[in-house]
């Protein structure tokens, strides 16, 4: 019992150090400039583009819910127009930025550990390393500054058609007022609940980029290693995110002075 | 010169090598033979850094590249090429983008340049005109010539191959022996071949080296080892299971 622990322990800090070990080495490939900028576009591409449709989605219904549900509790206490002001915090501080990197972790996450894990087990990572290309360069850094480049721009989108969605609910289908609703959507979401969002989807889309990469230059030899690596990568990536969206949320709020 | 110093390698509580040591001089061919599972293939990757022993050294040129990191190990690399057992042919590009990877990397040419050394090294191994294909259009037997072009095509000092003819028929083994003695004759390199297949080795080599529970066993010329009248050779030679 106590080696199995021992050896658990052991496992747990030696993986911390080896991804400790690989996000060093990408911070440094980034600060000297080893990017491979074709590399880079497509990964724009491939994280920004193709998850339009499951991020607009996601936003849309997310924000018409969130006005359904918001409607029917302030309606009780005749405050209807406060619907779009609840929708439009929450979507930019919260909402928008967790759900887009949580759908992002769904797709993007296994996407690249799927795919650099098959890479390692076919030996195309060694090939890459004989071939005089550091592996980080080639392959994380495209992965990382894409991701975070491209998830301020997904939740935007994603806040933008959740309010969108939520407006048409309130006041086409709930019948609340439009113009109170705007004003007062408009007076409680401030900047800093945008910011707030910005700040947090850029460090969510580093976190699923970065795991992603870890799990498949780790992963273990056979289809059933790649399996474990993606699946692995999906799990430990939402749960960074949910866990890192708590301390952010504190640290940013009281940086902002909202509290 | 590269040489070998007592290399010792265990994966968990398995000892792989233990103490291997040799040397391979500059335009030497030198091939590495030994059982399934003997440790020959960990060794190559010792050889050009891929992997790290537990004791030992290897050296290359002088250098000692056995605890170099591997920013450092790039520049070592770009003395060498290597042909993977399974060719690992980066499948999301095309032949032409394999051939060319370490000069787009490098941004030393113009496309034209690059587009006209890959067109002259698949004309060396046999391939012209598959610049478009995908690694997976290609048989077996192509993706390794396409393996051994982009080793190539940088002109290395050092070449490595793994298992090259493995899984191939024996008319293609036989050309792509050709395609490896053609390929060292005409570009002075160095090459070191892993494999089982006894007339490939004695094809290819100048000098072979025998791996048998977990260290040199035997070395010497192919004409050497072939009249050996160790057991143990003859009957890895012969490929007789054991009794």
């Amino acid at each position: 019992m106590t080696s199995f622990v021992q050896r658990y322990i052991t496992g747990w800090l030696s993986g911390l150090g080896s991804f400790g070990l690989l996000f060093k080495e990408a911070l440094v490939s980034m600060l000297t400039f080893k990017v491979a900028w074709r590399d880079l576009t497509y990964q724009i591409y491939f994280i920004g583009v193709k998850s339009q449709t499951v991020v607009l989605v996601t936003g849309a219904f997310t924000g018409m819910v969130l006005a359904a549900q918001a409607y029917y509790q302030f309606h009780q206490i005749k405050m209807d127009t406060a619907t779009l002001a609840l929708v439009g915090v929450s979507m930019c501080s919260e909402l928008g930025p967790v759900l887009t990197s949580l759908m992002v972790a769904g797709r993007v996450g296994a996407a690249i550990a799927a795919e650099i894990g098959t890479m390692r087990v076919t030996e195309q990572v060694d090939a890459l390393r004989t071939l005089a290309t550091h592996p980080v360069d080639y392959l994380v850094v495209p992965r990382l500054l894409a991701a975070v480049l491209v998830m301020p721009i997904l939740t935007a989108e994603a806040i933008t058609v959740g309010i969108a969605g939520g407006y048409s609910v309130a006041v086409f289908l709930l019948d609340v007022d439009p113009v109170y609703s705007w004003h007062n959507m408009l007076r409680y979401t401030t900047i800093p609940d945008f910011s707030i969002g910005q700040i947090k989807s850029l460090i969510f889309g580093g976190i699923i980029a970065i795991i992603g990469c870890y799990k498949g230059m780790t992963c273990r030899d056979g289809a059933e290693g790649v399996g474990h690596a993606t699946t692995e990568a999906v799990v430990y990536s939402s749960i960074a995110i949910l866990i890192v969206n708590f301390f952010l949320t504190l640290l940013l709020q009281r940086l902002f002075h909202i509290v | 010169m590269i040489e070998v110093r007592d290399l010792k390698k265990s994966f968990g509580p398995q000892p792989i090598l233990d103490g291997v040591s040799f040397q391979i001089e500059e335009g030497e061919s030198l091939v590495i033979i030994g059982r399934s599972g003997g440790g020959k293939s960990v060794l190559l990757k010792h050889i050009i850094g891929l992997l790290q022993p537990d004791a030992g050294a290897v050296v290359i040129d002088g250098e000692d590249i056995t605890h170099m990191d591997e920013r450092n190990l790039i520049r070592v690399r770009s003395k060498f090429g290597m042909v993977f057992q399974g060719a690992a042919l980066f499948d999301s590009l095309n032949v032409a983008e394999n051939v060319a990877f370490a000069f787009r990397r490098e941004k030393k040419f113009t496309e034209k340049e690059i587009a006209k050394k890959v067109s002259e090294v698949l004309e060396m191994v046999e391939l012209p005109g598959v610049e478009k294909k995908k690694p997976s259009e290609l048989s077996g037997g192509m993706r390794k010539r396409v393996g051994l072009a982009r080793a190539i095509i940088y002109h290395p000092q050092i070449v490595l191959y793994d298992e090259p003819t493995t899984g191939l028929d024996p008319i293609v083994s036989d050309s792509i022996d050709k395609l490896i003695i053609r390929v060292t004759e005409c570009m002075k390199v160095t090459a070191i071949v892993v494999t089982h297949d006894m007339r490939s080795a004695r094809r290819v080599g100048n000098r072979i080296v025998m791996l048998h529970n977990k260290k040199v066993y035997a070395a010497g010329t192919p004409e050497e080892i072939f009249a050996s009248p160790d057991p143990v050779v003859q009957q890895f030679i012969n490929g007789e299971a054991d009794p």
